[in-house]
């Protein structure tokens, strides 16, 4: 027999649940029981990643101090030995404690054999073409003469922006120039304070320029004030 | 006139299918067919690489093939996580309840990414530094959790990686090919080495976006074109 339900009428009761295959059809779990695996399961996840991330941190900090040390070393003109200065209420000194150490901004004092210093060298960040750019600055904190720079990070445009870093030809002639410092472009630069910009690389080079210029304003007095001081 | 009897016309007998053969204890539906262990790793490789013919993982394909080093980097990290995401889903398949296994799995893949991340910063800290934060967003790679879900989930521990293995390596020679020639065009190198000598200028464009894109054209145009060229050539066998 068949019929033919109008639409409107309600639809009959079932009278037996719809049959459905066994695969489809899965077991009824517990909540406890995936707590439990949840649980465990991260429990060892993190076992895992804890073991690992103490067995790499060594080698990674020695990456970034390797690195750091480097960057000073050049900055500087491989000064024979420095020390680290840390900002702590509006005035450098070196007695901080370890938790201090890694938050406090720090300058590197480099000194020569003979113990005479030869400048500072600090790090600096603002924003590039792209990106932040980072750069270690070296120079003479009395006369604001610059020894040299690094860049440490930079996302600028690769084979035009990211010339401020490879193009040694721009890196090299900040050597001796003062702050604040002028861009100049298509000419020779013309006196202590101005440098070229590279071409194709206009404002990747002009913020190099204006990082340097902000930081040396920054930190010349706090270091002169800490020389005048005597290093305490 | 003729004696014999015509046989009687009878309806065909309707032979009722056979009945499927018992499945396994632990079938699954919707696991893949048996197949010999040299198949399930040249699967990711060739017709079903996760690039160039399933599409997955496009991000980091675009964003870290500028230089060979980083691309291959890049290949041989997730093929870490593959492998090691995949091994682990199907060890613990059966003990997987069906309702958390979406989050089990990237629980696997988030241990292994990590992993990945901190081997690669103490190994390899400048390449590291490149790959920057796209080394974590593996976890995100559709390609990771689709291998999870549809092959390691089903299948044994052996097949598990041979599956992760070839896929990984598919995804790693993807990237290599795109990083070769846009490093190649872009810098005149080739992982860091001068190729094409001081005259060559650089087509600057190549390591900038927009020639991920064009690269990745290039290469999907070009297996569409083989893969075409093969079909046809069958169909003139046949």
């Amino acid at each position: 027999m068949t019929s033919v339900a109008p639409h409107c009428a309600p639809p009959a009761a079932p009278t037996e649940p719809v049959a459905t295959p066994e695969s489809v059809k899965a077991p009824e779990v517990s909540s406890w029981r995936l707590l439990a695996t949840l649980g465990i399961a991260g429990a060892a996840a993190g076992l895992l990643v804890v073991a690992v991330y103490r067995a790499t941190l060594p080698t990674i900090e020695r990456y970034a101090a390797q690195k750091e040390a480097g960057a000073v070393r050049e900055v500087l003109a491989a000064p024979a030995r420095w020390d680290t200065v840390y900002l702590a209420k509006g005035a450098l000194t070196k007695r901080v404690t370890a938790d201090e150490r890694k938050t406090l901004p720090h300058a590197y004092l480099g000194f020569d054999a003979s113990g005479k210093p030869t400048g500072a060298a600090i790090t600096a960040q603002e924003p590039g073409f792209q990106e932040e750019v980072l750069l270690m600055i070296g120079f003479e904190p009395a006369s604001g003469r610059l020894i040299g720079f690094k860049v440490l990070d930079q996302k600028e445009t690769p084979g035009l922006g990211d010339k401020i870093e490879r193009d040694s030809s721009f890196g090299s002639q900040f050597a001796g120039r003062i702050a604040p410092l002028t861009g100049v472009k298509g000419r020779a630069p013309a006196g202590e304070h101005e440098v070229q910009t590279i071409t194709g690389a206009t404002i990747s080079s002009r913020a190099v320029i204006r990082i340097i210029d902000h930081a040396i304003e920054q930190w010349q007095p706090l270091l002169v004030a800490y020389e005048r001081r005597g290093g305490a | 006139m003729s004696t014999t009897v015509a046989p009687p016309r009878t309806a065909p007998v309707y032979e009722p299918p056979a009945p499927p053969a018992t499945p396994a204890p632990d079938f699954i539906p919707g696991s893949p067919p048996p197949a010999p262990l040299w198949a399930d790793t040249w699967r990711g490789i060739s017709k079903e690489n996760p690039v160039l013919v399933q599409m997955l993982g496009m991000c980091p394909t675009m964003a870290v093939t500028n230089v060979m080093a980083n691309g291959i980097a890049m290949g041989l990290a997730t093929t870490f996580v593959l492998v090691g995401s995949g091994l682990f889903v199907s060890l613990f398949r059966k003990y997987i309840a069906h309702e958390v296994r979406i989050t089990s799995y990237i629980l696997i893949i988030a241990t292994f990414v990590t992993l990945a991340d901190l081997l690669l910063a103490a190994s390899f800290p400048e390449i590291s530094k490149a790959l920057g934060p796209f080394i974590p967003l593996i976890v995100a790679n559709c390609l990771l959790l689709g291998r999870a879900e549809a092959f390691a989930a089903k299948v044994g521990p052996v097949r598990a990686l041979a599956d992760g293995l070839g896929m990984g390596l598919g995804f790693t020679l993807s990237l290599s090919a795109m990083s070769a020639i846009r490093e190649l065009l872009g810098r005149g190198s080739l992982l860091g080495f001068d190729v094409m000598g001081p005259h060559w200028e650089p087509w600057v464009f190549m390591v900038l976006p927009p020639g991920g894109f064009f690269t990745l054209g290039l290469l999907l145009m070009t297996v569409a074109w083989v893969a075409e060229l093969r079909r046809r050539r069958r169909e003139a066998v046949a």
